[in-house]
């Protein structure tokens, strides 16, 4: 082929080529007899470096290499829902009828079906002006998803032709637009974007809308905005991964894109015979409708973690300019940022910090600024969001480590967790002392208004009380439990309510996994309410001992193992639970 | 395609530059030749004027004038049959044990494929250890990576042996094989195995890789590879259970870590290679089931924490890969239980679907989780106890003292013969439980605890 040129070096992933006419920065090119899947990370004169996405076993010096002039670019359009992909997109479904149980090499396989058809909808008009991003129609994507077929960024002109309602393929032309220079562009169901360009929009705006997690700790605590981004380090089994799965399940967003990128084949599986089982908590649908999974595992061709994460986020941009809100979780970015260490490594790059390349937290921080709440381009007016919430995995759990360090810079929360607890079955293990969600007040106040008026009165509170404990319980290893006084125990007893009826919440429990905000809030003014009055009455002498023994108490912490429809509203629950103290008034006279 | 060389220019460590090679493949087998000796290497760089061999037997005595280097056209394999199972091979799949090699079904690859994740079957099937530690509380399903943590002077060695000789799957007869394989581990230690095998019989079922001590340290590279490719074969294309014991991972770091060395690599943590999470997983992820196939390969990896640190990048590394660990802990050592598996530290995350109605016991969960709260408020309990004396302790603290004993002598010990069923296993846990006030067992379900608490306290 024209322009081709040859390998004169092979080391693990990468690989370094000569004699190639025109190489582009960031151009994929098949190297090889086995025509394997690379990329252009850097180019010296005649030498090219490419970084190669399948392995190299048995790839010699000699060997050709074939430019194809396109940049690594992922295919957007229908079908992505309710699929599996690998770091550059091919779906593993797919691979797995062309080449067996086990991942064969050099296989190309378009990310779309090209013979599927989808019922169009046409939605524009001839003759109007479409710019990037206007609505051209829909189609039906799965049982939660409605996908709108979308002009591509960058074209703009008059729509000359439009294809009627009917059934059509990813490529056949749907639109025919004419463009300022007077030629015609066609355009079908499908389009391509290259992964390392955030897409366009037409402005980031500020919100304080809450990501609704269905986790207690995480809705009351530490919330995250529509748009906004969180993290989650800590050290191997400390539970980030499940906390990663539970966002997936519940969160209130429209889309969910889990990049699984260098972790462990069966936690992908887990996903996918878990999602079609469970419901989409907005739509009632198969949750795996509203889902795209990207699977990148740990036994993966490494030089394809580095990509992963880049086509995870250019499919949740594209689903956000549809005006949906988007939820990205990428487990671990940890592994994403030891393949570029390894890819920078083989290119001698000087090193910077663990031998991470300088560019790390550059990289990182361009990362989640792809996330965001934003105007989309086109007609009609509409806004979406994409979410992007990280695992982090430092080295011992140490949060000193590079990564680690370069995300705090980057994002807005963190729930950082903790290796005690999680030895202790305490889950999620997010350590409710060092965690923080800078978006606290916006949302404090989008809850107070919209919810309950004294929201972020009574989740202070909770702190406070949790923060109190901390400091007795230092007391108390140094003078011991008795040489507390009764109000201070309470405060002890208040504070372990709060942890195991409130804080902690099973993942595995189909009740306990999914808390409403509701249910949140009855659970922790309960708490509340009967630390009050107990601190009231011993206050005025009552005896501290029989006040806690109140029987409603352990109706509080049965609470969190109600289904919705049985948990007592608000109201009711502090009727009860005055009853029961005045009750036990009565039968102290 | 063989091609010799007789130009090697630089021997370093373990590596050897061979000039003039044009077009190795990268991976490609080499074999070097000196004085009627025969030598293996790997190539690890590729270019057209040079490549970078590894030598698996290392360069001790080697002359770069007078040795040959044959590059063979293909990359390390072995030759997989049916005939491999009884037999003992070296940590580069020779025969050790005298007999002639197996005949060949087919010649493998040991680097494997990844297994596409769709293929994957999730792991649910539990098996049944017989130690409570595990059984009771990390529960192990077969296809999963369940390391043993351990440190020297730890009985890893009687633990494992002891699961591999207890393991089963209630309700199932099925074949089964033990693949082993020894990276640098004692004569002592692997022929403990070994004995232990032979006892239960399980030797006639058994492939066996050993790299001992004084064996060459490169070759524990290549042979937990060796082992894991008989163990696909005789699980994915002879439909066995197959149970992978693979130890010491430590010494398999070390080698790793040598050879980065020598290619001066920036070195990651405490010196070992940037790129070990990524070596280690290509090992370890070599574990499960595949959907329509009837076999599987349960691996335990054994490490040995150097000074007990489990933050050192072997164990660390190793349990963001694996699914859990049983972590053995030098304090239970002291006090003379066995097995001294440190609940707490420990973690099967595969426990969840494996357990249960169908599978244990509908209250496994809830009594698991009960044990695990009590037992952590127990010894935190214990250690207050320790620094302020008995006094300083509520009387409700104190049970939970008394709790966290009984369950070390009752719940985690046993005899290294004792094969407990699982109903014993949970019938001993709730014992335990009885000690506490019922308001205290919040984890568990009214209607399980009115079933299996038992009425007097024992
Ligand atoms: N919310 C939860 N409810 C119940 N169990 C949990 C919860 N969170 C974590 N766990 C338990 O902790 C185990 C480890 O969690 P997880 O796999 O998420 O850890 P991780 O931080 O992702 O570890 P790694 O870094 O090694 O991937 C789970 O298998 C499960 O047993
Ligand atoms: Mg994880």
């Amino acid at each position: 082929m024209h322009g081709q040129g040859y390998v004169v070096r092979v080391a693990g992933p990468l690989v370094t080529a000569k004699g190639l006419e025109k190489p582009m920065m960031y151009e994929v090119v098949r190297v090889g007899e086995l025509k394997l899947f690379g990329e252009i990370i850097g180019i010296e004169k005649d030498l090219v470096y490419i970084q190669v996405y399948e392995d190299t076993n048995g790839l010699r010096p000699g060997e050709t290499v074939e430019p194809t002039g396109l940049l690594l670019s992922v295919e957007l359009g229908p079908g992505l829902t309710d699929n599996i992909f690998d770091g550059i997109q091919r779906p593993l479904e797919r691979l797995r009828e062309e080449s067996g149980e086990f991942l064969a090499r050099g296989f190309s396989v378009n990310a779309l079906d090209r013979q599927r058809k989808w019922h169009f909808e046409p939605l524009a008009e001839v003759g109007v002006e479409v710019e990037g991003g206007s609505f051209l129609g829909e189609v039906i994507e799965s049982s939660t998803v409605v996908h709108k077929i979308m002009v591509p960024p960058n074209v703009k002109g008059t729509l000359q032709w439009i294809a009627g309602k009917g059934e059509y393929t990813v490529e056949e032309c749907i639109a025919k637009v004419e463009l300022p220079d007077g030629t015609l562009q066609e355009l079908q169901l499908m389009q391509r974007w290259p992964v390392r360009i955030p897409r366009p929009v037409k402005e980031k705006v500020f919100t304080d809308v809450p990501m609704l997690t269905g986790q207690r700790i995480l809705d009351v605590f530490f919330p995250v905005i529509k748009g906004g981004t969180a993290c989650v380090p800590g050290p191997f089994g400390s539970g980030k991964t499940v906390i990663q799965h539970q966002l997936a399940k519940w969160s209130d967003v429209d889309v969910v894109v889990y990049v699984g990128c260098g972790e462990r084949g069966n936690e992908m599986t887990e996903v996918l015979i878990e999602f079609p089982e469970l419901k989409d908590p907005r739509t009632g649908g198969p949750l795996m409708d509203r889902t795209i999974l990207v699977a990148n595992t740990s036994n993966m061709p490494v030089a394809a973690r580095e990509a992963s994460v880049f086509t995870g986020i250019a499919i949740a941009e594209y689903y956000r300019d549809m005006g949906y809100d988007v939820a990205l979780m990428a487990d671990s970015t940890s592994r994403w940022a030891e393949a570029m260490r390894e890819i920078s490594t083989r290119l001698e790059e000087m090193p910077g910090e663990e031998g991470y390349p300088a560019y790390l937290a550059s990289r990182i921080s361009a990362f989640y600024e792809r996330s965001g709440f934003v105007k989309c381009l086109g007609a009609p007016e509409r806004t979406g969001s994409v979410t992007v919430i990280g695992a982090v995995s430092p080295p011992g759990g140490d949060l000193s480590d590079p990564v680690v360090q370069a995300t705090l810079r980057s994002v807005q929360v963190f729930w950082g967790l903790d290796q005690n607890l999680a030895f202790a079955r305490h889950f999620p293990s997010i350590n409710w002392l060092n965690s923080y969600s800078l978006y606290l007040d916006r949302i404090g106040e989008y809850y107070n208004k919209s919810f309950a008026t004294d929201w972020l009165k009574k989740r202070n509170e909770a702190m406070a009380i949790l923060q109190r404990e901390s400091e007795l319980l230092e007391l108390v290893r140094l003078v011991g439990y008795d040489a507390l006084s009764t109000e201070e125990q309470l405060f002890l007893e208040t504070a372990r309510s709060l942890r195991e009826d409130f804080l902690q919440q099973d993942a595995f429990d189909d009740v306990d996994s999914y808390c409403s905000l509701k249910k949140q809030y009855v659970i922790l003014s309960s708490i509340l309410l009967v630390h009050e009055i107990i601190l009231q009455r011993i206050r005025k002498g009552e005896d501290y001992a029989s006040l806690v023994a109140n029987p409603i108490r352990e109706h509080i912490s049965e609470l969190r193992w109600l289904k919705e429809d049985e948990v007592p509203d608000w109201k009711q629950m502090q009727d009860s639970i005055v009853k029961s103290f005045s009750e036990e008034v009565k039968a102290h006279d | 395609m063989i091609r010799e060389f007789r130009s090697i220019s630089e021997v370093n460590g373990p590596l050897v530059f061979v000039e003039g090679v044009s077009d190795a493949g990268y991976g490609e087998l080499v074999e070097f030749q000196l004085n009627g000796e025969i030598r293996h290497g790997q190539v690890l760089e590729t270019t057209d004027r040079f490549s970078l061999v590894q030598v698996f037997e290392g360069t001790q005595g080697l002359t770069p004038k007078t040795t040959t280097a044959r590059f063979l056209g293909r990359g390390l394999t072995f030759g997989v049959s049916e005939g491999i199972l009884g037999r003992v091979f070296d940590g580069l799949g020779e025969p050790l044990d005298g007999k002639p090699r197996p005949f060949v079904d087919k010649y493998v690859d040991i680097n494997g494929a990844p297994i596409n994740p769709v293929s994957r079957e999730y792991p649910a099937e539990f098996i049944q250890t017989g130690i409570s530690a595990i059984d009771g509380m990390n529960t192990l399903v077969r296809g999963q990576k369940l390391p043993i943590f351990s440190g020297s002077g730890l009985p890893h060695a009687r633990l494992a042996a002891q699961i591999a000789s207890q393991a089963k799957v209630l309700s199932s007869e099925e074949k089964f094989a033990v693949v082993f394989a020894a990276m640098g581990i004692t004569f002592e230690e692997a022929n403990f195995f070994i004995q232990s095998f032979q006892k239960t019989g399980a030797i006639e079922r058994s492939v066996l890789f050993l790299n001992l001590a004084d064996d060459p340290t490169i070759e524990r590279i290549a042979t937990p590879r060796f082992a894991l490719t008989a163990a696909e074969y005789l699980a994915f294309e002879k439909d066995m259970h197959v149970l992978a014991i693979v130890t010491d991972m430590t010494n398999y770091c070390e080698a790793l870590r040598e050879i980065s060395a020598a290619r001066r690599e920036v070195p990651g943590r405490r010196g070992y290679p940037g790129y070990m999470y990524t070596d280690l997983a290509s090992i370890y992820e070599r574990a499960g089931r595949i959907k329509g196939k009837k076999g599987s390969i349960t691996q335990i990896p054994i490490l040995t924490m150097p000074e007990d640190d489990r933050t050192h990048p072997i164990p660390d590394l190793t349990g963001y890969i694996t699914e859990g660990q049983i972590f053995l802990s030098r304090d239970l050592q002291h006090k003379n239980i066995y097995p001294p598996i440190d609940v707490l530290q420990s973690l099967s995350r595969l426990m969840q679907r494996g357990i249960g109605e169908g599978h244990t016991r509908e209250d496994h969960s809830a009594v698991s989780n009960q044990l695990y709260a009590a037992y952590a408020r127990g010894k935190e309990a214990r250690e207050l106890e320790i620094v302020l004396g008995e006094a300083a302790l509520t009387d409700l603290d104190r049970l939970y003292v008394k709790f966290a004993d009984r369950l070390e002598s009752e719940f985690i010990a046993q005899g290294e013969d004792e094969n407990r069923a699982i109903e014993e296993t949970l019938a001993i846990g709730w014992r335990l439980l009885r000690m506490l006030p019922r308001s205290e067992l919040k984890r568990i379900r009214d209607e399980y605890i009115n079933k299996y608490l038992p009425k007097v306290e024992s």
